[in-house]
C-alpha cells in the first residue's frame, strides 16, 4: 500500500506541476488549467505549477472583498471555498496523505537517518488558528488605505511558496534578486525550521501550521472515503498507533481530525483485520492480512471448549 | 411468492452527500458570479510579495 501511496503523490505533484517548459520560458504557467483548485498546498507562483492554490486564492479574494462589492462585483471566495468544501467532503485529509506535494516532501525528508522525536499534541491546534488567523481574518481586516488586503499566510509563513516558487523564481528571474528584503529572509527561516523539523519529526507542517490540512480536518466525521474502525475485531493491541506518522490512536479515535488516510495502520500494523476503507458507509475489506480470531471470538471458543 | 432481501450489515451514510451537494451549490453560487476569472487572472500573475520577494 505504501509504494501504491508512494506513485499516487508523485503522479499527483507531477500532475500539478506539469509546466516543464518553464526553464525556457522563465515564468509561470498562465493558461486555462489554472482554473482547476490544487487538492493540496501547492503554491500557484511555482513556475511548473498549473492549478491554483486554495488558500492563495482564497486570501486574495477575502483580500479584495472591499475592493470587489465597490466595483459591484460579488467576489466572496464562494467558488474556492466550494471547491474545498467538495474535495473535503469527498476525502478529507486522505488528500494530505495521498495527494500534497508538500506533505510528500517532507515525508522525504523524513527518511533521513537521524533521532526521531514526536509532536507535542497541543502544537496540532496551531493549523487552526493560523486558517482562522493569517487566511481569514488579517486579509479581511488588516486592510491598506484602498481597502485591499494581501495574502498574509503566503507572505509571511507558507515554507511551500519559498520551496516551490521563491526560490526557483529567484533562480530564473536573476533581476528579482535585488528585492530581496527582511520578508525573505523570515521566509526562509520558517522554510529551514520546517525543513530541520522534518529530518526530526513526521509532518511538522500538516501537523501544527497548515490551514489547508485544518480545513480538511474539519471534515474527519463527513467525509466520503475514510478508514473504518471494526470494534469487534479490533484487540485494542495499539499496534496501530506505532506505525501512524501523524501519532494518532486509531483504535480509539477513528475519526481523528489528524488522521490522514496514508493506511499504515491498516496495511502494516493491524493483524486482525479490524481497519479497512470505507465509501459513503460501504465498508470496503482490504483483507491484507491473514484473518487472526479476534479477542471476543477466542474468548467464546475458549469458555465453549472449556 | 415473497423476495427474501439480503440484510446489509453497514448503513449508507448521508452526511458526505449532503456536505458535496451543499459544496457544489457553493461553488455554482461563485461561478456565477464571475468568480473563476478573477481566480484565473490572481493565478495568472506573480505576486512578488505573496513568495517572500519585493
Amino acid at each position: 500500500m505504501d509504494v501504491i501511496r508512494k506513485w499516487v503523490q508523485i503522479i499527483f505533484a507531477f500532475a500539478v506541476n506539469g509546466n516543464w517548459s518553464f526553464p525556457f520560458t522563465r515564468g509561470i504557467y498562465q493558461g486555462p488549467l489554472k482554473v482547476i483548485c490544487s487538492p493540496g498546498l501547492n503554491c500557484y507562483s511555482c513556475p511548473a505549477s498549473t492549478t491554483y492554490c486554495p488558500i492563495g486564492s482564497l486570501q486574495n479574494l477575502i483580500g479584495g472583498v472591499r475592493l470587489a462589492l465597490d466595483n459591484g462585483q460579488y467576489f466572496l471566495g464562494l467558488s474556492v471555498i466550494g471547491s474545498m468544501t467538495f474535495l473535503g467532503g469527498l476525502f478529507g485529509r486522505l488528500i494530505c496523505g495521498w495527494l500534497c506535494p508538500f506533505g510528500f516532501i517532507q515525508e522525504m525528508i523524513h527518511k533521513i537517518p537521524s533521532p526521531k522525536f514526536k509532536i507535542p499534541k497541543l502544537l496540532n491546534y496551531g493549523k487552526y488558528a493560523v486558517l482562522l488567523i493569517f487566511v481569514i481574518l488579517l486579509p479581511l481586516f488588516m486592510v491598506d488605505d484602498f481597502g485591499g488586503s494581501g495574502p498574509w499566510f503566503c507572505k509571511l509563513l507558507c515554507p511551500a511558496g519559498t520551496l516551490e516558487a521563491g526560490l526557483p523564481l529567484l533562480l530564473l528571474q536573476p533581476h528579482l534578486r535585488s528585492t530581496l528584503g527582511l520578508l525573505f529572509v523570515g521566509k526562509m527561516a520558517v522554510l529551514l525550521l520546517f525543513m530541520v523539523w522534518s529530518v526530526l519529526s513526521s509532518r511538522p507542517f500538516c501537523r501544527v501550521m497548515c490551514p489547508l490540512g485544518a480545513f480538511y480536518g474539519l471534515f474527519s466525521r463527513v467525509q466520503l472515503v475514510r478508514l473504518h474502525l471494526d470494534k469487534q475485531r479490533c484487540t485494542n493491541c495499539e499496534a496501530c498507533h506505532a506505525v501512524c506518522p501523524m501519532e494518532v490512536k486509531f483504535n480509539e479515535n477513528p475519526h481523528d481530525p489528524e488522521c490522514i488516510s496514508c493506511m499504515a495502520c491498516m496495511s502494516k500494523a493491524c493483524q486482525h483485520n479490524a481497519i479497512s476503507v470505507e465509501i459513503g458507509g460501504v465498508p470496503i475489506h482490504a483483507g491484507v492480512r491473514p484473518l487472526v480470531i479476534p479477542k471476543v471470538e477466542a474468548a467464546a471458543m475458549k469458555s465453549e471448549e472449556g | 411468492m415473497t423476495r427474501k432481501r439480503k440484510q446489509r450489515d453497514y448503513s449508507i451514510r448521508k452526511a458526505p452527500i449532503l456536505v458535496i451537494a451543499t459544496a457544489l451549490v457553493v461553488w455554482a453560487a461563485g461561478v456565477a458570479t464571475g468568480e473563476p476569472a478573477r481566480v484565473l487572472e490572481q493565478a495568472c500573475q506573480i505576486c512578488l510579495s505573496c513568495i517572500g520577494l519585493g
